[in-house]
């Protein structure tokens, strides 16, 4: 591991520049290509990128259309706005036609920090994840992206890719196995494991390594595909240590930590417990200030550790 | 009302709050804002029927900020205009303030809808004139949209609705100041012909010097004896306005000044400000 700092959606940008030789891959714009680092392909591949303005429906649209032509669409905008402004084009025009457009949205979350609650996605997993045919992915630091964006390239069909606006430690390497559909562990542990997406998992291993110095040993899973899940992963960790954490800066309806409730309680019910927001908007302040004040820190996964071993032991 | 002297004071001291909040907060969108600042000044000090004590008040005149980014300008005029103290405005951007980022109707009464997503506010404005049509009441409705904006298929759906409903309590004062994020936007999403569009619409379209206080003065007045179609009063303003170094430049959309750039900003809007007062 590195302690490099950098955002994933430098690691969108740089990734469709190496992927770009691909004549296939073409890349949208919606009056935001330096925030979404598609000025990096627009500079190399002028002829190969659309600035589509502030229209986030028309683009789309087109996507889904040069994609029914055979092209590979990445549309790139913030989380905000794709798929929030647009659920009837990616729902029809994108994912009944299997078009394979891929969606690269950044600033997704609260960390998008002092823009404040209409530019904070908090529900874009739950809206992705609800539509057949979608994958969803949701990388956690800057190689991991990287990896993500080469994958959902190669494979068919339509893919969001939930990216984030500021700097982010490294939690993996240019050697870290990624695959999609594939969860991986980041830390054994044996009393609990705490499953967790995106900026959460360096949380996650925070709050891991303050367990482990309260003799709680904790399996920290870094669960970056959130569709389709990783099934035999999460019904593994189940059996093994008896109790989920799961973490995620999402509202706590329909992202990752309802992802894996699903297969847990068909499969396997063991007790867990969810790190997200609480059904509430956001607001402006610093990034950190914010997930302080939402409770999504390393401090809230430690007490919902706890408090799920609380609850295992009855 | 105020007069025009006392406006263009107005938009100075909105000119410098703009710099001093985006600064303070180490964000925020500066050009827009300066260059609308005589407009909020007209609006808030002659223009809008309102009442700062009681922003709930019925008959009072709606004013829908549909680009919401540019909001530092309206905070100004709003703390100006008495809805909340001057000092909270230092609160801009930070954790626990009403004044969000983007505005948040629930937190800062006065706000009239929240915005951020741009193109939402004048399907909101049109609902808001229908209902005042419906209840016979008198108050008009002003919406302020963005050139960039005009993006938005969205807002062409809410432009027909207006003239299907002879919607001509609805005033649109479109900021067209000729950027967007990614620079000119007759480049980046042609927009012209403007006044014909519209008019093929069916709007009343008049076109103003948006930095000119008495030209606005003018403008809104005659607003005020048209009747029978929405109208759009486009605001041909300078991004930036009033900061030599942000005039016209798209890379000051959403950027913060640096402090001593803030510093050299006030101190040019100071010299204007003396200006002002000599010839008032
Ligand atoms: C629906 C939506 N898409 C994208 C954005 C991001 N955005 C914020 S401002 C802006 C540029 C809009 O142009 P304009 O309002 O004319 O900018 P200004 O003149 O104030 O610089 C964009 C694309 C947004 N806020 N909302
Ligand atoms: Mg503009």
């Amino acid at each position: 591991m590195t302690s490099e700092q950098k955002a994933t959606r430098q690691g969108y940008g740089d990734a469709l520049l190496e992927i770009g030789e691909n004549e296939k891959i073409v890349v949208l714009s919606a009056d935001l290509s330096e925030s979404t680092k598609t000025n990096l392909f627009e500079e190399k591949y002028p002829k190969r990128f659309f600035q589509c303005g502030v229209a986030e429906q028309n683009m789309v649209g087109m996507a889904a259309g040069m994609a029914l032509s055979g092209k590979i669409p990445f549309v790139s905008t913030f989380a905000a706005f794709v798929p929030n402004r647009v659920l009837d084009q990616i729902r029809v025009s994108v994912c009944y036609n299997d078009a394979n457009v891929k969606f690269g949205s950044t600033h997704a979350g609260l960390t998008v920090g002092e823009d404040g609650a209409t530019h904070q996605a908090m529900e874009d997993i739950a809206v992705m994840r609800a539509l057949p045919r979608m994958t969803v992915i949701v990388p956690c630091d800057y190689e991991e992206t990287k990896k993500a964006v080469a994958q959902a390239a190669a494979i068919k069909g339509p893919v969001y890719l939930r990216l984030g606006r500021n700097k982010v430690r490294a939690m993996t390497n240019k050697e870290t196995p990624f695959h999609i559909g594939k969860a991986e562990t980041f830390k054994n542990g044996k009393d609990l494991t705490i499953i967790a997406c995106g900026v959460m998992v360096k949380e996650a291993m925070k709050a891991a390594a303050e367990l482990e110095r309260h003799n709680i040993s904790a399996e920290v899973v870094n669960c970056h595909t959130i569709k389709p899940i990783d099934k035999d992963k999460i019904l593994d960790c189940a059996k093994r240590t008896g109790a989920i954490v799961t973490a995620e800066e999402h509202q706590r309806y329909g992202g990752l930590g309802s992802a894996v409730a699903e297969v847990v309680v068909e499969n396997y019910p063991v007790p867990m417990e969810f790190i997200a927001m609480n059904d509430s908007f956001g607001e402006s302040g610093k990034p950190e200030e914010l997930l302080k004040k939402y409770h999504l820190t390393s401090d809230d996964i430690f007490s919902a550790a706890k408090q799920v071993l609380n609850r295992k032991k009855k | 009302m105020e007069e025009v002297g006392h406006l263009k004071y107005r938009a100075n001291a909105i000119r410098q709050d703009i710099i001093k909040m985006i600064s303070n907060a180490g964000s925020g969108h500066p050009a827009g804002a300066l260059g609308m600042a005589d407009v909020f000044a007209v609006l808030y000090f002659h223009v809008l029927n309102h009442d700062p004590k009681n922003p709930s008040w019925e008959e009072r005149d709606r004013l829908i900020l549909s680009n919401g980014h540019i909001c530092a300008a309206r905070y100004s005029a709003m703390a100006h205009s008495g809805y909340f103290p001057i000092k909270e405005l230092k609160t801009f951007r930070k954790i626990d303030s009403r004044l969000q980022g983007h505005p948040s109707y629930e937190d800062l009464p006065g706000v009239e809808s929240s915005s951020g997503s741009l193109g939402q506010g004048l399907s909101i404005a049109v609902g808001m004139a229908l209902t005042a049509k419906l209840d016979n009441a008198n108050h008009k409705v002003y919406c302020i949209l963005s050139d960039g904006e005009l993006d938005e298929g969205s807002v062409w759906e809410s432009i027909n609705a207006a003239n299907k409903w002879n919607l001509d309590n609805l005033i649109v004062i479109l900021d067209r100041n000729n950027i967007q994020i990614s620079g000119d936007t007759e480049k980046v999403w042609p927009l012209n012909p403007l006044r014909k569009k519209f008019e093929a619409f069916n709007w009343e379209v008049l076109d103003v010097d948006g930095n000119d206080v008495m030209k606005l003065v003018g403008v809104f007045d005659r607003v005020n004896h048209l009747k029978g179609k929405p109208i759009i009063v486009i605001a041909n303003t300078v991004p930036g306005k009033g900061v030599s170094f942000m005039e016209n430049k798209a890379e000051w959309h959403g950027k913060p000044p640096a402090k001593d750039q803030a510093l050299y900003a006030l101190k040019e809007l100071s010299v204007k400000l003396r200006k002002i007062e000599d010839d008032f």
